[in-house]
């Protein structure tokens, strides 16, 4: 009984870490590129995309599961997107109504969560073949493994465009090269972290 | 399930009623609360900008196409000040809004910035305390004041390579300083604010947040 309970724990446990290192949406599936190339100009702000985008796959997730029976193969997309849209707009209205201080941080970022295609591609890939227990840890996982990364790559850029982390001023911002916080630069750090993740983590 | 016409017409007609329908509780439950927040911003704000008051009048304007909310403050039956809710569209990424607060006499007692979405650490900077932008005009009489950056002949400091991000916030409090002279009484009309005249040029380009402006911001 006990060795059954520890096996399922630690495949769950193998189900959120692949979310993180194997399947890490951001640097092996390279999926969701837009908002992580738009959002990672500081820590802060990667951080933020990342949490919101979270909170959306894991609900999402958890209907798309629920309802998958119900769904014809043929219109399963369109019935995914409405189910995400609304999601999305759902979040975002409690947010302003009951934690307005956080939607001031993060509003900007719940509209761009809909045209990201990781919530799509697992509602596809996952959700749809899965339990709801099950998916959603795999939003857990594929969301963690989405905010580090976009944390990962908002702080690198951060330091050496700005010379700051989180926002906390390292003295020497006015000797980093611009080039990081702007647009360029996102591409230049995305492919150096792509390269040092698939070289060092993923086995 | 089968994807017969009957079956796949009848779901997805389901899904998007029943999604509307959970969509337009939330939003029936938020928006009082939202408005709510919004209001308690606002006044935030306000106290931000202005010395202290008890009661504020809300009037709209518009400048340039944009809408100006301005609001005068009274304490005790006086006016004590304007507040100018400011807003430019020539910022860098998207719009700036900014809240500007003048006394009685036009002297700017300070700018609170409420929205922006300029690079962090370059045109970002301008949300700082003490930031070159605001240090300029802090506590100058508008009036005797050219609201315009140093480059373009004016008396406002730049934020250090963010010439665009400094010119649109130079613009938005000149347009409020135009507006502010109509709710004092100094003049009847808003009149345009220099500047603003590209407002119009750039407005195809003005769509996209990823337009391709050459040079340093």
């Amino acid at each position: 009984m006990a060795n059954k309970v520890t096996t399922f724990l630690k495949d769950k446990l193998l189900l959120v870490w692949r979310g993180v290192i194997k399947e890490n949406p951001t640097f092996v599936l390279v999926l969701g590129m837009c908002p992580t190339l738009g959002t990672t100009t500081s820590a802060e702000n990667g951080f933020g995309m990342g949490v919101a985008t979270m909170a959306v796959l894991i609900m999402s997730n958890m209907v798309i599961a629920l309802i998958k029976n119900l769904i014809p193969d043929k219109v399963r997309i369109p019935a995914f997107i409405v189910v995400i849209a609304s999601f999305v707009t759902v979040i975002q209205m409690l947010m302003q109504a009951f934690v307005p201080s956080l939607y001031a941080s993060l509003g900007v970022f719940i509209p761009l969560i809909v045209v990201n295609c990781i919530i799509l591609g697992r509602a596809e890939a996952f959700a749809s073949k899965n339990g709801v227990f099950d998916s959603a840890l795999d939003g857990v996982g594929i969301g963690l493994g989405f905010t580090l990364s976009l944390t990962v790559i908002g702080a690198v850029r951060e330091v050496l465009g700005s010379g700051a982390i989180f926002g906390y001023d390292l003295g020497c911002g006015d000797y980093m090269p611009l080039v990081f916080v702007l647009a360029p630069g996102a591409f230049l750090v995305l492919g150096f972290l792509m390269v040092l993740f698939n070289k060092f983590l993923k086995k | 399930m089968k994807s017969s016409l009957k079956n796949m017409v009848l779901v997805l007609f389901c899904i998007t009623l029943i999604s509307s329908a959970c969509v337009g509780l939330v939003n029936m439950i938020t928006v009082e609360p939202i408005a709510r927040a919004k209001e308690a911003a606002v006044k935030a704000a306000l106290a931000e900008v202005l010395p202290e008051f008890d009661a504020t009048e809300k009037s709209e304007h518009t400048a340039d196409e944009l809408l100006i909310v301005a609001y005068k403050a009274t304490k005790e039956g006086e006016v004590v000040g304007y507040a100018i809710e400011s807003a430019t569209k020539n910022g860098f990424s998207g719009l700036v809004r900014l809240m500007v607060g003048f006394d009685t006499k036009g002297t700017i007692l300070n700018v609170n910035v409420l929205e922006q979405a300029e690079t962090p650490g370059l045109g970002a900077k301008m949300t700082e305390e003490g930031n070159p932008l605001l240090a300029s005009i802090q506590g100058k009489e508008a009036p005797k004041t050219n609201l315009k950056v140093k480059k373009d002949g004016g008396d406002v400091d730049a934020l250090t390579a963010a010439t665009i991000s400094s010119r649109a916030y130079a613009e938005a409090v000149a347009r409020a300083y135009s507006v502010f002279k109509v709710v004092a009484g100094w003049e009847r009309e808003v009149q345009a604010t220099t500047g603003a005249s590209n407002t119009n040029g750039g407005e195809a380009s003005n769509h996209g947040n990823f337009e391709p402006k050459r040079g340093k911001e």
